[in-house]
């Protein structure tokens, strides 16, 4: 199923890439687009509540008022506020999903799942005690059947239900503390949400502005159009019945209200239990986290600049070499990306010693075994123009594309992939063209594996790729699990240009003895 | 051109959206109760009798208790259940004892609970039975009800207000025979 998402998902952003500019697109921003839609509601519910009066027998009247009287501006803000916050569902829901389909919340990465799963509850209680207060039919609905299962629990004394029996028995004290929830609640969410970005660098919390804007725009047509209104005021004397339920926040009500408070009960404690545990389901087996070698390293900094999930912070050095700062990894959060090896100047194939050892590197999946890898893929490449094709192991499957003409070496990302390992198949002619392929673009498992290699191919983050590197044998192609026709075909591609650019341009060998590579070498 | 498609293309995305938003913010209705019954409500809260009547502790009884304790009489604080039945049309609804709430059995008894029936008029008896004897209610009142299609009859308790109060619907005292 996880399988399938994923290929849904790859699918749909591809659709959707075609008419979206890539930062753009929608399913590559849901989390921003949550906190866009966070702030929309929080503005448009500041100035419905100017109008809105705190009275359970008023409160309809003043949101009537709203709509009808002064649909020009707080009937907008009401629009807003509801379909801002289905909107909110619609992207929360997709942003869980996604990450679930792409692993995004296994091994170290559990913290932002399970700091998701309260935040979901949260926006939930928000929207619910939202539809309360404007006390019509869909409030009085809400308010009978959240009573009733909250009653089912059987932990409060007196049957909170009994509190809507007639208009004698409805009071104030209780609407008001739907109001105090309907604030506060989201205040809380807001604080997790920033609980849940702690483990992760960089997260991106804005859309690009031009998605913003379509948004917005979007949320106005539709207030316009089909303006938010209520379902007549809330009478005791009548059943709730025939009601618009919003589906976004109230699909499990009619569950709720047809089945017996038992079941509801056990069933939302078991699914919340399974919500919580899905980082865990079913036991992954974990890479070692990285780890650091002080003998290698010079406290440049760079692993601690590209580590995309605060795994590394730099420390006191300890070692007494003189160098003021030495990178340490917290075994807790590492996910065993590799980016930060990918990141380090000393992970340098061409080093002759046996001993090639970067400052950082994973145990399971070292550099030099990396590099054993390339001479291994490259001692089968008999047909010119060769290609040897770099292919991060979550991206791509690349079984059985290698041949007389193509090697394909697995990494653990494409952000692992050192750019001077570039440098070194094409100079040691190992290889005459690079690719390196991975996920679907915007949808790098490890958060910023392709954004880091297409910088430091372009020589714009250290560590750059060598001058002297020809930019025509380097390809990157962000082919995705659905991209395998599509890597294929761009790798054909690749070899025509390759062959009319003729053979590997012979090149002065690399200066062997130096054991660091310098940023432009 | 192709730019031109593009941004249609992103229109008609955010339509979609929008459209898709807007629709199931209130669409499809629910169905949850047909349109030709109506719905009686019984939720009450009230304390049985307690099991024994408070007594006067004896002399000896009184010089046991700790200092700080000693009082002239003792009451034991458990209640009886309550029975509470509901006839429709001579046919039982609802009947049954309710046990006191708390740990130690000396909160009232509480029901809450639903009864759908077939909308029109109908004759309801209420009883209720607070001092634990069998086939004798201490309270109870008949009443004849209109019950509109979907209406929603309140059943309440308040022994200080006579015993059964009707809520929400009119409901005439007596029944025609
Ligand atoms: C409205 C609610 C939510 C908002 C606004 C939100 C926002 C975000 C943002 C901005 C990111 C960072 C994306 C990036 O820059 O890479 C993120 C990551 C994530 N979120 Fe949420 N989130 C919400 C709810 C949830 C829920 C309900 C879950 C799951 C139960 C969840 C699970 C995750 C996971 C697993 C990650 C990835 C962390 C990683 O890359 O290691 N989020 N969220
Ligand atoms: S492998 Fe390196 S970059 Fe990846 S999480 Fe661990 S320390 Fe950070
Ligand atoms: S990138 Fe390498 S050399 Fe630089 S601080 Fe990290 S481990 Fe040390």
């Amino acid at each position: 199923m996880k399988r399938g998402l994923r290929k849904l998902f790859a699918a749909a952003e591809e659709v959707l890439s075609r008419v979206f500019p890539p930062a753009w697109n929608p399913l590559l921003n849901l989390g921003a687009l949550g906190f866009f839609f966070y702030w929309i509601v929080v503005i448009s519910g500041i100035y419905v509540y100017i109008f809105f009066d705190t009275g359970i027998l008023q409160a309809y009247r003043s949101v009537e008022y709203m709509t009808v009287d002064q649909w020009y501006a707080a009937g907008i803000m009401r629009s807003l506020h509801r379909y801002a916050s289905d909107g909110m569902v619609v992207v929360m829901m997709l942003h869980m999903v996604r990450e679930w389909a792409l692993d995004r919340c296994r091994g170290a990465r559990w913290f932002s799942w399970v700091t998701g799963v309260p935040v979901m509850v949260m926006i939930y209680v928000s929207g619910i005690t939202g539809y309360w207060l404007v006390w019509d039919r869909l409030a009085f609905y809400v308010a009978l059947v959240t009573s009733e299962w909250l009653d089912a629990a059987g932990i409060f004394g007196e049957p909170i239900a009994r509190n809507f029996l007639s208009v004698e028995h409805l009071n104030d004290r209780f609407f008001t503390l739907m109001i105090f929830l309907h604030i506060a609640v989201p205040l809380v969410a807001l604080i997790v949400l920033w609980v849940h970005l702690q483990r992760i660098t960089r997260p991106r919390i804005h859309p690009p502005r031009g998605l913003a804007v379509g948004v917005l725009v979007s949320l106005l047509v539709l207030a316009l159009v089909h303006p938010a209104t209520s379902q007549g005021p809330a009478d005791p004397g009548r059943v709730p019945a025939d009601l618009g339920l919003d589906w976004f926040y109230l699909p499990l009500y009619p569950f709720y209200e047809k089945l017996p408070g038992p079941v509801t009960w056990s069933a939302s404690l078991v699914l919340l239990f399974l919500f919580l545990s899905v980082p865990w389901l079913p036991p992954m087996r974990r890479r070692r986290p990285a780890r650091v070698d002080l003998a290698n390293c010079n406290g440049c900094a760079r692993c601690f600049a590209d580590c995309p999930y605060n795994a590394i912070t730099m420390v006191m050095r300890s070692d007494g070499r003189p160098f003021a700062r030495e990178p340490r990894v917290d075994p807790s959060l590492c996910v065993a990306c590799g980016l930060c090896a990918g990141a380090c100047p000393t992970a340098m194939p061409f080093r002759r010693r046996a001993e090639l050892s970067p400052g950082i590197d994973l145990p399971d999946a070292t550099i030099r075994a990396l590099r054993e890898r390339v001479h291994a893929a490259a001692a089968r490449l008999v047909e010119r123009p060769r290609v040897m094709v770099f292919g991060c192991e979550p991206g791509v499957d690349l079984t059985g594309l290698g041949g007389p003409a193509v090697a394909a070496v697995t990494v653990t990302c494409a952000g692992q992939l050192p750019p001077v390992f570039v440098d070194y198949v094409l100079s040691r002619d190992l290889a005459d063209g690079v690719v390196i392929t991975g996920c679907a673009p915007g949808s790098c498992l490890h958060r910023f594996g392709q954004a880091w290699t297409e910088a430091r191919l372009a020589r714009r983050r250290d560590p750059r790729l060598r001058r002297r590197v020809p930019d025509e044998r380097v390809r990157t192609v962000w082919a995705g699990p659905l991209g395998r026709a599509r890597l294929e075909a761009e790798i054909a591609a690749f070899r025509r240009a390759l062959a009319a650019l003729g053979e590997t341009p012979p090149v002065a060998p690399a200066p062997v003895s130096r054991a660091v590579e310098t940023a432009d070498g | 051109m192709a730019e031109v498609l593009r941004w249609l293309g992103q229109g008609l995305v955010y339509a979609l959206a929008a459209a898709g938003v807007g629709w199931f913010a209130q669409n499809p209705v629910w169905h949850n109760f047909p349109p030709d019954r109506a719905r009686l409500v019984l939720a009450l809260v009230h304390g049985g009798a307690r099991v024994e009547a408070c007594r006067r502790l004896s002399y000896e009884e009184i010089r046991r208790l700790p200092p700080s304790e000693r009082r002239p009489s003792t009451c034991r604080r458990e209640r009886r259940p309550v029975r509470v039945q509901l006839r429709l049309d001579g046919r039982i609804l609802y009947d049954a004892w309710l046990p006191p709430t708390g740990l130690s059995g000396d909160g009232p008894s509480r029901v809450y609970a639903k009864f759908d029936v077939p909308a029109g008029a109908h004759c309801l008896l209420a009883r209720l039975e607070d001092r634990g004897r069998e086939d004798v209610f201490a309270w109870e009142r008949e009443v004849t009800v209109m019950l509109p299609p979907r209406g929603r009859l309140g059943i309440d308790f308040k022994a200080d207000k006579g015993g059964f109060l009707f809520h929400n619907l009119e409901a005439r005292p007596g029944c025609p025979s």
